[in-house]
């Protein structure tokens, strides 16, 4: 157990994992649905940790890397307009569009500009009355609510020059998709603990039970994830399969009613691609009618976008939790973070950049044997 | 950018109507959204993602997490320059003009905009 003096209280996760090990008789699965939990997987070797027949498979919880490649060329052609203000989340500087990304897109002149806050570009958009800001809203349901409200905003403010780039997408549908593929494995999951704060845990009761899975609400802290899997195993043998809220400090059962009734005006459900997996129905939101008029792609008539996945990017079967980042050949050699074939080696929580970061010496000769940037932490 | 980071309220105003409050991350302060957390009150503390309080959060469990994020770099991450550390990812010189000029940051060294450290554990 060699990372286990790095947990913020060693002694608790000990107790915690011995748990974990006196409980369990046969293997599990469990799928950690947010791409915060893989890197505190990775990072603290929690998967080392578990006993062996307990898996760990990554979900598609990154909002970044399932953003399809065509909104990112829609992003970085609208972005490229001499009389548009573009205005995104950090995250999306790197990620590989076809042939180029926003950063570059500034070095061509664009005027891209990085926000902490959605408001940051409204507050843009009031500042240059002369000029079109367009805020590239991505994210699930933990993101969605602050963009809703910055449209309500603007709309309310009677502010015209200011637009939505929109790929919301939700989290329980792709649940659903995983749970319906012929190809799965998962047997529990672990649920992203912030996406609840948000939609409380209302949508996932049935979800457990049709599909007889464990559903447990997690946050994202090395104690936390051990406490998820803990309660997760301790279902499965059992033979139980509910909805357990295993981070009740940050999670009510209601979630947050000003922020449901705010997407509920904002957005309406609509079918959503994610990237390297496909449509997924039901599985995002767009602007509802009421707020079409600041929906960027209608402003811009963002059409003729042909996109080009790279053949080598096997993102989307990581994404399903088919494959293991470094099972894919590209891994470590073709792609990189400094040169990535998709967004999953470039996200901050990316499953490929997190093995990437924390697990490259422990890899395959081939894997280690290039790439001298980029030390690990570990 | 699905991080949320437990902050401490410090003061609370409006803006075009809209409810704001001054908030602290362990030493640095953003202007953050309180409409989705209407009664929240100086003082309190918040889970806040992209400039909105979207949960309230007891004071033991919020200092837990930001003493944990800051020794992780996980603050730097969500506070610090995303244009320098977009720069580094890339390994590339600085392509920019408005910014400091050959800015060849090596990949996993700090880049240079970076939040202070002492800053964040203050």
């Amino acid at each position: 157990m060699k990372y286990i003096d790095e947990f913020q209280d060693p002694e608790l996760a000990r107790r915690l994992l011995d748990d974990i090990h006196a409980t369990v008789t046969r293997p599990w699965a469990l799928m950690e649905v947010c791409g915060g939990q893989t890197h505190t997987i990775i990072r603290h070797g929690i998967d080392q940790l578990l006993p062996e027949q307990v898996e760990l498979i990554h979900g598609p919880g990154c909002p970044v890397c399932v953003t399809p490649l065509e909104v990112i060329d829609k992003a970085l052609e609208i972005a490229s307009r001499p009389d548009v203000i573009f205005c995104s989340f950090g995250d999306m500087l790197r990620v590989p569009g076809t042939g180029r990304d926003l950063f570059q897109v500034r070095s061509e002149g664009g005027d891209v500009r990085v926000v902490y806050s959605p408001l940051d570009a409204l507050r843009i958009a009031q500042d240059n009355p002369g000029r079109e800001v367009v805020f590239f809203g991505i994210g699930f349901e933990t993101t969605a609510p602050p963009n809703a409200m910055t449209v309500y905003q603007a709309k309310k403010l009677g502010i015209r020059n200011f637009s939505l780039l929109v790929s919301h997408v939700r989290v329980p549908p792709a649940i659903e998709a995983i749970m319906r593929s012929p190809s799965c494995r998962v047997q529990g999951f672990l649920a992203a603990g912030h996406v609840c704060s948000v939609m409380g845990v209302g949508e996932y009761p049935e979800l457990a039970a049709r599909h007889r899975v464990p559903i447990v609400v997690t946050g994202f802290e090395p104690l936390d994830i051990l406490e998820g899997v803990r309660r997760a195993v301790r279902q499965l043998e059992r033979g139980e399969h509910t909805v357990d809220n295993a981070y009740a400090r940050a999670v009510r059962p209601e979630g947050n009613p000003a922020a449901l009734a705010m997407l509920e005006d904002v957005f309406e459900v609509t079918d959503r691609a994610w990237r390297g997996i496909g449509v997924i129905p039901d599985s995002g939101w767009r602007l509802s009618a009421r707020y079409r008029e600041y929906d960027a792609e209608h402003r811009f008539s963002v059409t003729g976008i042909k996109t080009l996945e790279p053949a080598e990017c096997r993102s989307g079967e990581v994404l399903q939790g088919l494959l293991k980042p470094h099972e894919c050949e590209a891994f470590g050699t073709l792609c990189t973070p400094r040169s990535p074939l998709g967004a999953t080696m470039v996200s901050s929580e990316g499953a490929c950049a997190a093995y990437y970061l924390y697990r490259r010496l422990e890899l395959t000769p081939a894997t280690t044997a290039v790439s001298p940037e980029a030390s690990p932490v570990a | 950018m699905c991080l949320a980071v437990p902050g401490r309220v410090l003061d609370i105003g409006e803006r075009d109507g809209t409810r704001m409050a001054t908030v602290d991350f362990g030493g640095v302060q953003k202007e953050v959204c309180l409409e989705y957390l209407p009664d929240l009150q100086v003082g309190e503390y918040a889970i806040v993602h992209v400039g909105f309080a979207l949960q309230r959060l007891d004071e033991e469990s919020a200092k837990q997490t930001l003493e944990l994020f800051a020794q992780l770099g996980m603050l730097q991450e969500e506070f610090g320059d995303p244009w320098e550390a977009a720069a580094a990812a890339g390994g590339a010189p600085w392509p920019f003009d408005d910014e400091p000029d050959g800015l060849d940051v090596p990949a996993g060294a700090a880049p240079h905009g970076e939040v202070r450290q002492e800053e964040i554990r203050k």
